[in-house]
């Protein structure tokens, strides 16, 4: 399975190969989702899989995926095993476990200002982000809407705070997460995301959030894979004015991940906070497709990815930022910054501004290093042994990142647990 | 304080080192007991900071010749963390800035380090604050470096003190300062000469690198050496500072050129 990750630049396989058996293990649509179910069940039958001649798709490898022999949401031992070595809660947050199978709400009592939404509001809301954002056809959505049985649809009421912890584990098959969120008028929301691939698995998820005016939500996922398994996100978000966002995502040890944020300021004077951390090792790949469009004066992107690459692992960062005519006064600043440690690694490394807008301030960059010789001699020369100093850089250098996650996500480790599974120094 | 019979901590002999294809140290020789604060001064390129680095292990400079002893053992042979943990401690002329890496866990790994080498028990968070806080105290630190990232943001002066706070907490049995008076108004080198001389003592020897007499105005040596051309030409005691500071560099050069031409590498002893 991990040699065929060897060939990048390869075309990923053909169709035949392994999606029509794998949609034959569907159940039929039912449910909530059924219509959705069979609209990407259709699509993924008459779309072409991505393949390397795309541009978006150039490095990454979706070989991982012709492991998806079994039906959705099929869980193993370790899976649950590792949701269940979690620490509790934190005080005042809600946990909820996502199975792809059952009701994430059967038996919950939802503290005040949380609500479920209800059918007609799933039907009127389900969807809508991801067509804002233009990311409804792509395909990792469309094998999400294939398989996804269950829902998450939450509302946060107007001047409500509310804290979400979500869990999953996948174990073999494709996990297929699906959520919907509804920030009303002045809520407030924090949702703490772990997702954790202990074995050969794939996880798919698709989050849609809606930020009314003067919302505010902190997306925290942590994202721990296995060398056999595959992570496809699509984080799709609109925001009214004043609203505010911070998505962060830390990704490491997956064979494939691959996260697209992607928001839309409908009417501009937003603020958008998005930070990345992915680690790769082995032969890893991390892609990141990230997506910001302003659709109104005065809004603000605040933008930074990093990226710790060792073993013959690949990252790939593709920021684009839309500044269409009427977003002046637009103030967006983007930073890709990577730390090769091993000479076989690879870094791609693209921003994509599109301005169009005359009266804006756009600032991006982009660096690619390897730990500094005088910090780590500076660490030696202080009795800290090469190895030991080497990862105290490391940890410094994801902390940027790690630190604005909140503390919940934080006490998670995930730093920890990267340097575990990657085996960095 | 000069002692004749106190042991030998550091034995440079015919020092040789190059950096990529140049050649700096050109045959230093030195001798530090055990209670002794030598000076080195020198012009820039004089060789002064490429010995301090050389004696701390840095990579990019590679010993071409001749031997240092540091309490009997070949240091040469050692890693730069193990040169530390034995003692041996480089005082940086710039302090190196580590966004992300907390002072305060710095400080501890650093000092676990160096306390299981002397076969001491590591110190926990808790025991090692208290530990801090009162070394603090030996450079009139606010504790609130501590939770800052090592010496990012610090001024020169911060930058300075906090290389003598962890000399302090390290304890190191030679300590080689390089140019730790530059960059300091005369309040923060007040600060770090009295951090200094509050940790020299008979057992431990210290080398200051420094080019100018203000910091020995502030720390007394029982040694000056000039160095020039990657060698000490001059050894004698402190008045060798003051005649440095009235008739600048200008006759090292000359002394140098006499010396090279009579194909002489002893250093001159004076006082």
């Amino acid at each position: 399975m991990t040699a065929s990750l060897s060939a990048p630049g390869s075309s990923v396989m053909g169709r035949s190969a392994w999606l029509e058996p794998w949609l034959a293990t569907l159940p039929a649509p039912s449910g909530p989702l059924e219509a959705v179910q069979v609209r990407g069940r259709r699509a993924l039958r008459e779309q072409p899989l991505p393949s390397s001649r795309q541009e978006d798709w150039r490095f990454t490898d979706l070989s991982l995926l012709q492991q998806l022999q079994q039906a959705p949401g099929a869980g193993d031992a370790a899976a649950a095993a590792s949701a269940a070595a979690l620490p509790p809660p934190a005080p005042g947050a809600l946990r909820l476990v996502l199975d792809g199978r059952s009701d994430p709400l059967a038996g919950v009592t939802l503290p005040e200002g949380l609500q479920a939404l209800n059918p007609l509001e799933i039907g009127q809301g389900l969807g809508h982000t991801l067509a804002a954002t233009g990311c409804e056809q792509h395909w990792p959505v469309e094998l999400n809407h294939a398989a996804a049985g269950t829902l998450l649809a939450l509302r946060v009421t107007a001047r409500h705070s509310v804290r979400l912890e979500l869990v999953s584990a996948a174990g073999a098959g494709l996990l297929p997460l699906r959520l919907l969120l509804v920030l009303e008028e002045k809520a407030e929301l924090e949702v703490n995301q772990l997702l954790l691939a202990p074995g050969p698995g794939a996880i798919s998820l698709v989050l849609e959030a809606h930020l009314a005016r003067s919302a505010r939500l902190h997306h925290g996922l942590v994202a721990l894979g296995h060398p056999e398994a595959a992570l496809l996100g699509h984080l799709a978000l609109e925001q009214e004015p004043e609203s505010s966002a911070n998505l962060t995502a830390v990704s490491a040890g997956w064979g494939l991940a691959r996260l697209e944020p992607r928001v839309l300021q409908v009417d501009g004077q937003a603020v958008t906070t998005l930070r990345g951390l992915q680690v790769v090792d082995g032969r890893q790949i991390a892609d990141t497709h990230s997506h910001v469009r302003f659709n109104g004066p005065e809004g603000q992107l605040d933008q930074l990815h990093k990226v710790v690459a060792a073993g013959q692992g690949r990252s790939v960062f593709n920021g684009a930022v839309r500044v269409p005519r009427e977003a002046q006064r637009t103030n967006a600043a983007q930073l890709s910054r990577s730390l090769l440690l091993s000479d076989r690694a690879r870094i791609d490394t693209k921003p994509e501004l599109e301005i169009v807008a005359d009266d804006v301030k756009c600032a991006h960059g982009a660096t690619v290093s390897s730990l500094q010789t005088d910090e780590l001699f500076y660490l030696q020369s202080r009795g800290i042994g090469a190895d030991q100093a080497a990862q105290l850089l490391q940890r410094a250098f994801c902390e940027e990142v790690l630190r604005v996650l909140p503390a919940v996500a934080r006490a998670w480790c995930p730093l920890e647990a990267l340097q575990r599974q990657d085996g960095l120094a | 304080m000069i002692r004749s019979d106190a042991p030998v901590l550091l034995e440079i002999r015919d020092l040789q080192a190059r950096v990529e294809d140049k050649a700096i140290l050109k045959g230093v020789n030195l001798t530090v007991r055990a209670g002794e604060i030598h000076a080195v001064m020198g012009r820039n390129g004089s060789g002064k900071s490429t010995l301090s680095k050389v004696l701390a292990g840095h990579p990019a400079y590679t010993v071409t010749g001749g031997s240092v002893t540091y309490r009997g053992d070949n240091l040469l042979e050692l890693d730069p963390e193990q040169r530390a943990r034995i003692g041996v401690f480089l005082g940086f002329q710039y302090p190196v800035e580590i966004p992300g890496v907390s002072n305060l866990e710095f400080l501890r790994v650093a000092t676990n380090a160096r306390r299981g080498e002397k076969g001491e028990e590591e110190l926990d968070t808790f025991a090692f604050e208290d530990l801090v806080r009162e070394r603090l105290k030996v450079v009139q630190m606010d504790p609130a470096f501590l939770e800052r990232s090592v010496n990012e943001g610090f001024s020169g002066g911060e930058k300075k003190r906090n290389e003598i706070l962890q000399m302090a907490l390290l304890e190191p049995v030679v300590a080689i300062l390089d140019e730790t008076d530059s960059g300091l108004d005369i309040d923060a080198l007040r600060i770090v000469a009295g951090g200094v001389n509050q940790l020299a003592g008979p057992d431990n020897a210290t080398l200051l690198i420094t080019h100018y007499q203000r910091l020995l105005d502030a720390i007394t040596p029982d040694y000056v050496h000039v160095m020039a051309a990657g060698r000490i030409l001059r050894t004698g005691g402190k008045e060798l500072a003051l005649e440095l500071e009235q008739r600048g560099y200008d006759w090292v050069d000359e002394e140098l050129a006499a010396l090279e031409a009579a194909g002489d590498r002893t250093p001159v002893e004076v006082g």
